[in-house]
This record gives structure tokens, sequence and C-alpha cells, in this order.
């Protein structure tokens, strides 16, 4: 079985300084542990049998974390996939909301229980819904920087996606207009080593992502994307150049899914355990936590009392989703269209 | 009144829409300097600038998947595909993406796009330039397809569409660019999307038929009225959603009917059409709904006399008239 990434480094590069205030950076590790403490239950609930569907963010909580902080929350747009979990977290989708989607009950508020779980929509955000085929995004994305940028207003637009993705056709054109257009555009593409089965090297011939961006005319960025702080930095650089006019930026964060692909997927059969362990060792929530020990903004008591908190929430959104009815058939009909008379 | 082309008459609407709201813009390949390969847009680009009037690269699935997110974002493009034959890369980005959005997000967000597609044949196009494409695109819930036969709908079916909440596949007869000309109303109007239109009455058969093959079924209606056969000829104009009231009304006065389409025959919209009526007004019809349409082969071929055979024109769709009328 080949092995598709890199051995972790002995030693882990330094992270960067940051100019988050304390508070934001409790807050930053705070999204990232409560993201793994609903994820996991997800994956609880489906071995149980009470969910049909799961689509994991555990191992990419840093790279998402750190990109959503970067932001404008609420005011920049945000084209996500379905790996997003923690970035919409950060943006404002409660766990409630969260387990609703799961269960598909009635109130669910990405498409009022129509789509599957993590195709994610949340307008009260800018967070624009999601598909299944990979990659139809990205020109909705960059058809947003282009408006944004006709309308002259001083948003930017955040879209992600895995690094299979980037074979789409849809990639590459989207890309293009934004470089034509220097859009106010970031591309946030997770590398998390595998398109399901596929490792990087059956993807692309290229060792990077980000090598791609000298072909469109834009700077691409790779960044460990297991270190919240280093990817915060790195899209802060990005939104500023793009919300100044200065164009797009292909970051790439290279991370590593701790997880099979989906809860339909078994990653035994093509990737090694000793691989998956490894990995483990980088897992970015340690990281992280330990960065906030060492500058003394987090003590073990205050941890458990974070924890605690975050396991209170998931139970308590996961009793409520459990206990909300199905939707009514009624609405399964419509909408198909938007009423004309709403446009004058 | 002025009487205009059609192509005249799609500018026109365009213009008028263009300085209505500035929400508006027009992006495909040419449409700037250029005015588009069919001169849609000439003049526009001079009048509106390069923010509104916006050269794309050579890539169609991105014209309207950019089109999409700037619709998302509250703006109203106007998105050119240079021919309809190219359209089939965005095939994804409009069924799967413009026509899912307000159903997938419950009506949280909605895609106020329309992608204008010149379509069909008889110009020496051969295989890809010739495409009928409304059959794909018909069937999808959620996208409007529209047809004008005529300038003065095209202009107000155009600007409708350019004020729907909803993504609109507008498709143009290009073979009648030039060649339909027509009375177009001074002032502002507009034509709803929805309603089919009797353009000509009738009382022994009812024919169904939208862009190119309107034109020629008027045609041919003119010449059954002088061998004595009142025809009656509906454009359909809007394909997606179907107007059933008004064809159902049209054979419980005439029983019987004829669909004209120069898309090939099988699961094209004539299909549709006659399962609405053999549904609905069964007991209305005197003979069997016929369709001629254009034949099940691949494309429509190059060659002139090929091309001939593939094309329906208003002598075959006059001996279908008969053919049903003596039923």
């Amino acid at each position: 079985m080949a092995t598709a990434v890199a051995p972790a480094k002995a030693r882990l590069p330094e992270t960067p300084s940051t100019d988050l205030s304390p508070e934001a950076l409790l807050d930053l590790y705070w999204q990232m542990l409560r993201s793994r403490r609903l994820d996991e239950r997800a994956w609880a609930l489906h071995r149980q049998g009470k969910i049909t569907f799961h689509v994991s963010a555990i191992g990419q909580e840093a790279a998402q974390a750190g990109a959503a902080f970067a932001l404008r929350r609420g005011h920049d747009y945000v084209a996500p996939f379905y790996r997003d979990l923690t970035l919409m977290l950060c943006l404002g989708l409660t766990p409630r909301e969260f387990g609703l989607n799961l269960f598909g009950r009635q109130g669910e508020v990405t498409s009022g229980g129509r789509q599957m779980q993590a195709h994610y929509s949340l307008r009260r955000a800018n967070v624009i819904s999601t598909s299944a085929p990979v990659a139809t995004q990205v020109p909705h994305a960059a058809g947003i920087a282009l408006a944004i940028k006709l309308r002259h207003d001083d948003r930017v637009v955040l879209t992600c996606l895995g690094e299979g993705s980037t074979s789409q056709g849809e990639w590459y054109e989207a890309m293009n207009w934004a470089a034509i257009h220097q859009l106010p555009l970031i591309c946030l593409v997770q590398n998390n080593a595998y398109a399901i089965s596929e490792p990087v090297g059956r993807e692309m011939a290229v060792a990077n992502v980000a090598d791609r961006a000298a072909a469109f005319g834009m700077p691409g960025v790779i960044v460990d994307g297991n270190d919240a702080l280093a990817v915060y930095k790195v899209m802060q650089t990005a939104v500023e150049r793009a919300r100044s006019g200065h164009g797009p930026t292909l970051v790439e964060a290279k991370t590593y899914r701790l997880t099979p692909h989906s809860s339909d997927d078994d990653d035994r059969s093509y990737r090694t355990r000793d691989e998956v362990e490894l990995w483990k060792k980088r897992d970015p929530l340690p990281r992280l936590r330990q960065y906030l020990e060492s500058a003394g903004l987090l003590n073990r008591a205050q941890h458990d009392a974070l924890d605690a908190r975050a396991l209170a929430e998931v139970n308590d959104a996961m009793t409520f989703a459990q206990a909300a009815p199905y939707p009514d058939l009624s609405i399964a009909a419509g909408p198909v269209y938007a009423p004309v008379d709403e446009e004058a | 009144m002025a009487e205009m082309t059609l192509i005249d008459a799609i500018r026109q609407g365009l213009d008028e829409e263009l300085a209505r709201d500035e929400r508006v813009f027009i992006t495909g390949e040419d449409v700037g300097r250029r005015g588009g390969v069919f001169r849609a847009t000439l003049g526009l680009f001079e009048k509106y600038g390069p923010e509104r009037i916006i050269d794309s690269p050579l890539a169609e699935l991105s014209i309207v998947g950019v089109g999409i997110g700037a619709a998302l974002y509250g703006l109203r493009p106007v998105c050119e595909i240079q021919f309809a034959d190219f359209i089939h890369p965005a095939f994804n980005q409009i069924v799967n993406e413009a026509a899912k959005m307000y159903y997938r997000t419950n009506g949280d967000w909605n895609v106020p796009l329309v992608i204008r597609a010149p379509y069909g044949g008889g110009i020496s196009g051969g295989l890809y330039h010739s495409q009928s494409i409304e059959a794909f695109f018909a069937h999808v819930p959620g996208l409007k397809v529209v047809v004008p036969s005529n300038p003065a709908d095209a202009k107000g079916l155009l600007k409708s569409a350019v004020r729907d909440p909803n993504p609109v596949l507008f498709l143009e007869p290009k073979k009648g660019y030039r060649l339909i000309k027509g009375e177009v109303p001074d002032g502002e109007y507009t034509v709803p999307i929805g309603p089919a239109h009797i353009s000509r009455p009738g009382r022994d058969l009812s024919v169904f038929a939208y862009g190119m093959m309107h034109y020629y079924c008027l045609q041919a209606a003119e010449t059954l009225a002088a061998e004595g056969v009142e025809v009656e000829v509906v454009d359909l104009r809007t394909l997606c959603p179907v107007d059933k009231a008004a064809i159902l009304a049209s054979v419980r006065k005439t029983g019987k009917a004829l669909v004209v389409h120069e898309d090939n025959l099988t699961l094209g919209y004539g299909a549709e059409v006659a399962a609405i009526l053999s549904d609905e007004a069964f007991t209305s019809l005197d003979a069997p709904v016929k369709r001629l349409a254009g034949p099940d082969v691949p494309g429509v071929p190059f060659s002139h006399p090929m091309q001939d055979w593939f094309m329906p024109n208003p002598e075959k769709i006059a001996a279908a008239m008969r053919e049903l009328a003596s039923y």
C-alpha cells in the first residue's frame, strides 16, 4: 500500500506570531473543539443507526477556523464545500441547526430538509448553497466576487474545496475569471491528501495545488493546514489583498483527513493505519491547545471546563434534533419557482 | 409601432433593460466591441461600458456559473451562449445549480439569471451550429424555457425574463434573426412568461409550434386556408412551465392536433404535448395527435440537400396539416 503523504516532521514548524487577542485565540480553539465534539457525536449516531450519513471535518478544523477568523463574518460571502463543518460553526451555524441537518428534521435551516447532511447554505451569514458535484460552487464564488467588484462593495469571497476537486473544469474556469478580472476571491484548497481513495499522485502531476496559481496569474500560497494560526495569518494577507482590490489568492492548506471520506467509506482499503496514526500526532487541536497553554491563556481546568461546555452543547443539540418532528410533507412540492411579483 | 427584425427587437429589449436597471449586465463570448457574432449586443459596449458588457473567456460552464454567482449577489446577469450547440458544458451549472437553487434552499436563495442562446438549423451550420436543445432543458423544474417567434414577443418576453426572479433559458431562432420582421409596440411593454398565444384562430385543426417552426406554420396555414382548411396556430412561446390550459382549450375546439418542432422526434417537446392531450382531452380528439419533427439522427447535416432533408419547412408542414385535416 502506497504512502500518499510525506511523513510528519519530527519537530513541528514554529507557529507564527498573531494579532489575535487572547479572547479571539480562545474562541478560535473553542470553535475547533466544539466542531470536533459535534463531529465525533455524528459518527457515533451513525454507528448507532440513528442517522443515515455523515461527512466529517475531523483533522481539518484548523484550516477552516483559521480561514473563518480572517473574514468579516456575516459581511463577506462564503461558498463552502461539504467538509466545512468547522467553518460553518464559525460563521454562525448553531449546534442545534447542525443536529436538524443530520436528522433531516423540521426547521432544518440549510435546505428545509431537502439536501443530504453537509450541503450547507446559510443566507443570514452570506453563505451560499452547495451541491454534491464538486467544484460547482467555485464559479458561483467568482460570480459573487465579480458582482462585488462591479458594485464597488468592500466584501471578499471565500470558497473552499478539496484538492481532488481542483481536477474539475469548474475550478479552472472560475480561477481564470478571478484572475482576469482581479476579483476579491480567496480560494482555500484543503489538501487532505486523498480524493476518497485516490492519493494526490493519482490526482495531479504537480507537487502542490498552489503551483497551478502561476498558470492563472495569481499568487499561490502553501500553508500548514494543521496550524490554525498559520492559516489565519496567510488568510489575513489574502483577504487584505482581495479587499484592497489587488485580486485573488490561491491558498493551499496541507492537512489530513483523519476519518474515512464519509460514513459510507472504509479507508482501511486504501491507506495504512500507520499513516493515519502518524497524522494523529499532528492533530490540529492539541497543537493549538499547546500554544495556548504555553502562552498562559489556558490551563488544564479551563480546558476541561471548555470541553464540558462543548459536550453540553452537543447533548442539547442532538436531544433537540432527535425530538424534532419530520418536515410536513406539504413542503416537499415546493418552492420550485420564486414568485414573479416579488421582483418589480 | 415600428417594423423591425427579430435581432433588432432583441437588441432593443436588452438596451432598455440595461437602461432601466443598473443591476443588469451582459456577459458572453464576443459580446463587447464585436457586439456578439449575431450582433445582438451591437453598440451596447459603447453605450454602457466594460463593466456592463463583459467579454467572457471561451468557457461556457463558467459563463453560466459566474452568472449564477452574480445573480445570487443580487445582480441581473444576461449570459449569452454563442450557439445553443455550445451550451452542453454548462448543463451541470444550469440543471444542477441554477434550476435547483430555490428549491434546495427552501426559498432562501434565488437565481435571477437569463441565458440567451441562438438555436436551430437551416443555416448551413452542420451538426454544431444548428442544434435545438429545448427538450433537455424543458424537462427541468426550476428552470423557465422561452422561445419567441416574432420581434414583438422577443422583446417583451426578454424584458420579462430579465425581471424574472428565476433562471430563464431564452432560445432565439437564429435563422429568423433577420428573416422574421414584425411590428413592435412603441414604448414600455412586457410579454408575460407562461401563456401561449393563438396567433391564427381556426376551427379545423390545432397546430402547436414555437420559434422558427411557428413562423413556417403560419405560412403553411395560409396555404391550407386557400384550400378551405382553417388551421388554428398556437405559438407555445414558453415551453417550461407549459401552458396546458391553452393546449387543451384549442384542441377541445378543433378536435385535432399537430405539433411541429425541428428538434428530433423521439422524446421531443411534441411527446409531452401529445401526452397532455391524451391524458386530459382524449374524448375531444377526432384523430391521433400527430408530430412533425426533425428525424432521429444525431444532428443536422451540413451539405444542402441533406440539411433540407432534415429540416421541416412550410411544404412539409402543409402536407402534415392536409393529412391530419383529412383524417
